[in-house]
């Protein structure tokens, strides 16, 4: 019953909505949704609007207090002192140092990531082993541990691997726990593909890596999307990760570099420069975000609503 | 990845058992393992290097009349609790007016969520300044000349909980929304036509038809929040760094703290068991309910 | 021909090790704040002016944030070749566990038992006899930092000691400004009810629950007149919100606030605002009460590293910061006091001459981080931010405190 819902709910946003056909004029009832919908949105929309008007005033315009209003004399300089000026200590690169160590951090353990739960999800979909659910379960269990019950033991483990503090060390851990949910997520998508496809191909003599290879993969393009996106906007944003296991400052990925530079104080604080500093860090998930939307919310119901 | 050493039939499908070996490591290994190493050293007396010197339940003895873990507990219970109402009475709300077969639906659909796809210590950062006595939503409505009003919870050890209630909402509560979405669009058509037929009210059926049916929705939307917030982390970091004093203070800064600050790894240990500890409490019955002691787990 | 060779052998051998190995040092510290920041240049500059190269990991935040990362790396396999950690016991695990460099033959070879004082900042980093950290600075917690002009411009004379601050409070309130700054963070309200315990309770009574560990006195009615001296306090400080501490010190050089209680490292952000002690503001060790300091400060440490190169030059640095230039012109911009009583620091400003002279004088006392561990520190920290911030009784918030320091002997 649950799998019919799953499978229901991800075909069936694309069913039409429910209700009586609406009345195309100022009804009651729609005034109330409308109006409810309305006042919500400016809920969600108040922050960003805040953050993009403080970002592009200038100090005094700040100090002066209203947060609402758009600037008098817009200045782009916020951005570039967040950008290329921001200093945390001696260093005085700004935010760009910790932009590219997380597309170093994001490229790699995105990849691998979903390489490895991609394997994972077709291996307990179509080569069931005996103890192959019981592990599975393990893994989901596990995904609902505090980091914190295992953070201790994984750095043990990084420093006898001679990890610890690399950014192979970095991409490790976030496989390893990026694994629950996408291998989940890759279970789920494959084992809603047709069977006979697959016994078709063993029939013909293909192997494991075959199969996978050439009838998965090309198949699976949807999902891959969605994990993909899932990946890029958690690893991105993560932040516990990049405090304990990059161990060099100029390592930091952009999250921890932009906490540093907000929450730690050199006289002043510039608001403007650190809201400046916070949309930065938050634009390349957004980005993804507002490209992929749709994807984006199916990618989320499918995998997270679990049978 | 290491060749597992096995017998006879194992080699029937050598292949697939080699590719999950990182799934059978990691979940053993990592998420088994470890959790055990934890809970077993938590009973130690470990400083800065875990050491093998037990003392029993020393660790546990301290942190239950520690006042700061204390504290953190009835926060965590108490922001836990509303953020778990709020979430699903808001994400359902807006489920159901989503569904009205509106205009714009993309558009509304993208406002709310797009909250979900920023990092917590953005959205700690944000609401910290849109919260601020001075610059904030206190300054700007003194500004208009009501010179009282008074909106500071970020400072006011009794209001700051729901200061960060506020900023984790929005972040939350359009992820909410989108899994309600998809609950509601998978139920069928013909439901509402025989509702319909009997004449009973659009907000009746939602209330006595649909929601039980949504169940394993809800039930899944549960676990998932109340996942999410016993880790709740890189919000308070963000935006109240656990103050005003220890008021905002959570078990999962307590951790950190006693781990890496106080240089007493035992205490950590112990702190994390107990965070553990409440997560199964949380999945154990969920487990039952879901999987109904077919599967084990 | 023979002379030849052995001229040239000789000459070469002189000529090769000086500048031949220009080698990096990653040296990590949490000096980030505009003075600071000019002050740990002064070192840089020094070290590369020497042939080797300062690569400077500066770490956002403070140490409470620095110190974890610190150690992570240390205890992780990727040490840095120097760091910082404050006079104490913050490095004494590491150290015992064979992690840091020894310097006895750095010590013995530049005569630091006798140069430095006092021997307490070798001492917290000596183990079985040997030496483990360069000890670069004194700076004492217990100052008082009035802003002149808030008396002035209210008639007010400016106050000489704690008990006058604390009777001028009151009108300082009704003129709308903050009596007192403090910041959020937990090291902070540690420190203010640290001075005030030798403030108002003396520096025997300090000593004596302190060093000699006695928890009667802990729990005894001084101590208690001690606590309700804080409670007292804290009432001035209510209306403080911001968090770090040269926030809070701003709030004093721009006059929104009377005084805050910090260490001497508060003159770095005065200089920086280009303030002039005795004119624009004042300040006051010990509370104005007790004419003491308190010996804490900054150490740097050496992990152990394979690469002998990077050991030579580590034993390099060493000595490099403890020699009389390095001092002078680190201490300066730092506002701390020296190591060494044997350089001239006729540059000094008043509040340095102070405490120069005090330091002089012998009145010293440890500090918290040298005579109790870093769990007890965090857990009065944690005592300490609660009190500060709740209306918790003075009563209650001894009981608890004397329970921590139980917990730590």
């Amino acid at each position: 019953m649950a799998d019919a819902t799953v499978n229901g709910a991800v075909a069936g946003s694309e069913a039409s909505p429910r209700g009586a056909k609406p009345a195309r004029r100022l009804s009651g009832r729609n005034i109330m949704i409308y109006g409810t919908l309305i006042v919500v949105c400016l809920y969600y929309l108040l922050p960003l609007w805040v953050m993009v008007m403080t970002s592009l005033k200038g100090m005094p315009e700040v100090r002066l207090g209203n947060i609402f209003a758009p600037p008098v004399e817009m200045t782009f300089q916020p951005w570039v002192k967040a950008w290329a000026e921001a200093c945390t200590g001696l260093n005085c690169d700004g935010l760009s140092r910790g932009f590219w160590n997380s597309v170093q951090i994001t490229v790699p353990s995105v990849i691998v990531s979903i390489f490895v739960a991609s394997v994972n999800g077709y291996a307990l979909i179509n080569w069931r082993f005996k103890g192959s659910e019981v592990f599975f379960t393990i893994l989901i269990f596990g995904s609902f541990i505090p980091y914190q019950v295992m953070l201790y033991p994984m750095v043990v483990m990084l420093r006898e691997m001679g990890l610890y503090g690399s950014l192979t060390g970095l991409v490790v851990v976030h496989t390893i726990f990026g694994m629950p949910i996408l291998t989940l997520l890759f279970r789920n998508y494959f084992a809603s593909m047709p069977e006979e496809l697959f016994k078709a191909a063993r029939v013909d003599g293909a192997g494991f890596w075959r199969i996978y290879f050439h009838i998965m993969l090309p198949m699976s393009l949807p999902i891959f999307v969605v994990a993909l996106i899932l990946q890029v906007t958690g690893i991105w944003n993560d932040f516990l990760f990049g405090v304990v296991f990059i161990s060099k400052a100029e390592n930091y990925p952009m999250t921890v570099q932009l906490n540093n530079i907000v929450n730690s104080v050199q006289g002043v604080k510039e608001y403007n420069v650190n809201m400046a500093a916070t949309m930065l860090t938050g634009l390349v998930p957004l980005i993804i975000y507002f490209i992929s939307g749709k994807l984006f919310v199916r990618g989320i119901a499918a995998g997270a609503v679990k049978g | 990845m290491a060749t597992p050493a096995r017998k006879s039939r194992v080699f029937r499908n050598l292949n697939a058992k080699i590719a999950a070996v990182p799934m059978i490591f990691c979940s053993v290994v990592v998420f088994l393992g470890f959790s055990i190493w934890t809970v077993v050293y938590s009973f130690t007396s470990s400083k800065l290097l875990p050491k093998a010197n037990f003392v029993g339940f020393d660790q546990y003895e301290r942190l239950w009349s520690n006042s700061r873990w204390l504290v953190s507990i009835e926060n965590l219970m108490v922001f836990g609790s509303l953020s778990l109402i709020f979430t699903i009475v808001m994400g359902f709300t807006l489920a159901v007016l989503m569904d009205q077969k509106i205009r714009f639906e993309d558009t509304f659909r993208t406002i709310m969520l797009y909250p979900f796809a920023l990092s917590f210590i953005v959205t700690g950062l944000v609401w910290q300044w849109v919260l601020n006595p001075d610059f904030g939503i206190q300054g700007i409505v003194r500004g208009w000349g009501w010179e009282s009003f008074s909106f500071d919870p970020l400072n006011n050890p009794k209001l700051v909980l729901y200061g960060l209630l506020i900023a984790g909402l929005w972040q939350g509560t359009g992820f909410v929304m989108a899994l309600m979405l998809a609950g509601l669009r998978g139920i069928d058509e013909d439901i509402w036509k025989a509702t319909r037929v009997d004449g009973i009210p659009t907000w009746k059926t939602y209330i006595v038809v649909i929601i039980p049916m949504m169940r394993p929705v809800f039930i899944t939307t549960l676990v998932l929040v109340a996942a999410g917030i016993i880790k709740l982390y890189d919000l308070v970091i963000a935006q109240t760094s656990g103050g005003p004093g220890n008021a905002s203070q959570v078990p999962a800064m307590y951790v950190y703290s006693y781990m890496f600050q106080a240089q007493n790894l035992g205490q950590g240990f112990a702190a994390s068991t107990m965070m553990l500890l409440s997560v199964l409490i949380v999945l154990i019955p969920w487990a039952y309910l879901e999987f109904g002691g077919k599967k084990h787990g | 021909m023979k002379n030849f060779k052995l001229a040239a052998g000789l000459l070469l051998s002189v000529a090769l090790p000086s500048g031949a190995f220009a080698t990096d040092l990653e040296i990590t510290h949490w000096w980030t704040s505009g003075g600071e920041a000019a002050a740990v240049a002064e070192f840089a500059k020094a070290f590369d002016a020497t042939g080797d190269h300062w690569v400077d990991g500066a770490i956002a935040g403070g140490g409470d944030t620095a110190r974890p990362v610190m150690i992570s790396r240390i205890t992780g396999g990727d040490p840095m070749a120097a760091t910082q950690f404050n006079h104490g016991q913050q490095a004494m695990e590491l150290v015992e566990a064979g992690l840091m460099l020894d310097l006895t033959d750095v010590a013995t070879a530049e005569g630091w038992k006798d140069k430095i004082f006092p021997p307490s900042l070798l001492d917290a980093c000596t183990l079985d006899g040997k030496i483990y950290c360069a000890p670069v600075n004194i700076h004492s917690p217990e100052w008082l930092w009035l802003n002149n002009k808030v008396y002035t411009d209210l008639g007010l004379p400016v106050p000489t000691n704690w008990t006058e601050f604390v009777a001028s409070a009151p009108q300082v309130e009704a003129a709308g400004k903050v009596p007192l700054a403090l910041g959020n963070q937990p090291w902070q309200s540690n420190l203010a009810f640290g001075a005030i315990t030798v403030g108002v309770g003396g520096l025997e009574l300090w000593k004596k629950v302190n060093v000699d560990k006695d928890m009667d006195a802990a729990a005894g009615p001084e101590m208690a007149a001690v606590f309700q001296a804080a409670a007292d306090a804290r009432k001035l400080a209510a209306k403080s919100t911001v968090q770090d501490w040269n926030q809070a010190t701003n709030m004093v050089i721009t006059g929104e606030a009377a005084g805050q209680i910090m260490g001497d490292w508060a003159q770095g952000e005065f200089a920086v605002a280009g303030k002039v002690a005795g004119t624009d503001y004042t300040c006051l060790p010990g509370l104005g009460m007790n004419a003491y300091l308190s010996t804490g400060g900054d150490a740097f440490y050496f992990p152990k590293l394979a690469d002998p190169e990077k050991e030579a030059a580590q034993k390099r640095l060493a000595a490099l910061l403890v020699s009389p230039e390095a001092q002078v012109a680190f201490n300066l911009k730092k506002g701390s006091l020296p190591i060494r009583g044997d350089i001239d620091m006729g540059a000094a400003n008043d509040c340095m001459k102070k405490g120069l002279e005090i330091l002089a004088s012998g009145n010293l006392l440890p500090t918290g981080d040298m005579v109790w561990s870093p769990d007890v520190q965090t857990q009065a920290g944690d005592l300490m931010v609660e009190f500060w911030k709740t209306d918790m009784s003075a009563a209650d918030a001894q009981a608890k405190w004397v329970e921590i320091l139980k917990s730590g002997l």
